[in-house]
């Protein structure tokens, strides 16, 4: 990882871990190429271990420490829901927004009583009534992405092609700003999420790219008002006030971050799964009632999400105790992976039934998208089955795998025998 | 069999409705409600067991047998 780092505390980035219960690192490669040998040994262990790497965090692996920290609101806050933390010149500007403007990417980044009255605003864009208005839209991207793949030829990048292209435009199409300007969503976000976490310049450049956007758009509304979220939030309402621009940009900024790197990982997860794993490929395909169980347990298996949550009191957690300031990782894909919880929980099982993962998080923060994401993975995938005869992974070890807050394949050539 | 859902638990997940929209409801928030006061159809007794062992918030329990 890069060592330009400020914000590190330790002048170990980049050095090999030893021990991952004292020191392990969210952006180590090998680990995010596969973390399941890793969590297991933790859980085993160390169950909450430590690492003075990016700021200093504590990261659970058992489901039920997981779920305990996950509920332990306000004690655990979410007031800095980044699993990297921000440099100290960023740090500096959100605390001062924070005190003039309140959370910054709400609900997302408030506590209680803050948090639901925003959870409430945006809910109601993707219940699952809501989302099924979105499907066909959803449907005709995905066939026009594989138009432009079969007509290519035989080989495409499934992250980059397919699994990255989606997400963005329905986002877009949901806030109701220009898709065709999707692939540059795309940059900022990852900006944000990927090149961002350790490079305070870029994530700082993008925060100010997005903001404007969204501020333009807001002014664009206020001249000529139209039916999308954006118009929405700006007549919405809470405890009789308008929402201040700074909070509208906030909440859209959110939803755009949230809404794209997460889906384009379990998207692009489910494509190397089937394209490394050649009987549960051919067993898709002939037996596609499968889909509702085998896209959970993708979901649990591939979980892409972490988040982090702020100490505020001092707490004790399955017997380590916790100050204020430290700070936790929420490990949900870890906490799929709990035999306490799972049966074989390092295996994937297309028709598992029983499946209380956690992968959209658990208690208030639940992910506001979940009936979104779960919608688009089965448009993509049914549709890419559909449409694609066969399929594989070219070097599934040279996949290049996102870590940190996102873990997802980025580049994934493919092998693709068309319609 | 009668089922209940603890609106205090319930954070809309949803994993109950698409499982078992026979004995689900959601709201634009996504809280669930039982269909039918919480009386589950003779037959649907599996489904039912499969909602409550999928409900990430552990809110679905049975009333009575
Ligand atoms: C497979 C895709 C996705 C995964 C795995 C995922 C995962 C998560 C997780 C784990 C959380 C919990 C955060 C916490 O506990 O602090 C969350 C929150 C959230 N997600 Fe997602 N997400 C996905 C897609 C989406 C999409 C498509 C949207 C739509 C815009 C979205 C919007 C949100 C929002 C607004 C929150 C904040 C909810 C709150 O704080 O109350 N997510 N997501
Ligand atoms: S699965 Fe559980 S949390 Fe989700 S809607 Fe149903 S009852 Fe509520």
């Amino acid at each position: 990882m890069s060592n330009n780092n400020p914000i590190d505390s330790s002048p170990r980035e980049g050095c090999p871990v030893h021990d991952w219960a004292t020191d392990f690192d969210v952006m180590d490669p090998g680990y995010n190429r596969d973390p399941g040998p890793i969590w297991k040994d933790l859980r085993e262990r160390c169950p909450i271990a430590h690492s003075t790497r990016w700021g200093g965090s504590w990261m659970p692996t058992r489901y039920d420490d997981v779920r305990d920290m996950a509920r332990a609101v306000p004690t655990l806050s979410s007031r800095a829901p980044g699993v990297i933390p921000p440099s100290p010149e960023m740090r500096e500007i959100l605390i001062q927004e924070v005190k003039e403007f309140g959370a910054e990417l709400p609900p997302i980044s408030a506590d209680p009583p803050l948090h639901k009255p925003f959870k409430q605003l945006i809910l109601p864009l993707f219940s699952p009534k809501a989302v099924e208005t979105y499907r066909p839209f959803t449907e005709k991207l995905a066939n026009n992405l594989i138009d432009k793949i079969i007509n290519r030829g035989k080989v495409a990048d499934g992250a980059v092609d397919y699994a990255q292209q989606l997400p963005p435009r329905v986002i877009a199409y949901i806030i109701g700003i220009d898709e065709t300007r999707a692939d540059e969503f795309t940059e900022w976000v990852r900006g944000i999420l990927e090149q961002g976490q350790a490079n305070p310049e870029i994530r700082l450049k993008y925060r100010r790219i997005i903001r404007d956007y969204f501020q333009e758009m807001i002014a664009e509304r206020r001249r000529n008002p139209r039916d999308d979220a954006i118009s929405k939030l700006m007549e919405a309402k809470i405890e009789g006030e308008n929402l201040s621009d700074y909070t509208i940009i906030g909440v859209c900024f959110l939803l755009l971050v949230a809404g794209i790197d997460t889906t384009w990982s379990s998207i692009g997860s489910a494509l190397f799964h089937f394209g490394t794993k050649t009987d549960h490929r051919n067993r898709m395909y002939a037996e596609p009632e499968l889909f509702p169980t085998a896209i959970e347990e993708l979901l649990r298996f591939y979980s892409p999400v972490k988040m982090a949550r702020r100490v505020l009191e001092p707490v004790a957690f399955g017997g380590v105790e916790m100050q204020p300031g430290d700070k936790v990782i929420m490990n949900f894909p870890a906490a799929n992976r709990d035999p306490e919880v799972f049966e074989n929980p390092d295996e994937v099982m297309l028709d598992r039934e029983q499946n209380r993962h956690m992968a959209f998080g658990v208690g208030i923060h639940r992910c506001a998208g979940s009936n979104l994401a779960r919608m688009e993975m089965d448009v993509a995938l049914r549709t890419w089955f559909n449409r694609i005869k066969d399929f594989e992974v070219i070097q599934p070890e040279k996949v290049i795998w996102s870590g940190g807050q996102v873990r997802g394949p980025r580049v994934m050539p493919m092998r693709i025998a068309g319609a | 069999m009668r089922l209940c859902v603890d609106p205090d638990k319930c954070e809309g997940h949803n994993r109950c409705y698409s499982i078992a929209p026979e004995l689900f409801e959601v709201d634009e928030f996504g809280l669930a409600t039982t269909k039918n006061d919480g009386l589950v159809p003779e037959g649907m007794e599996d489904k039912a067991d499969l909602a409550i062992a999928n409900c990430p918030e552990f809110a679905i329990s049975i009333l009575e047998d």
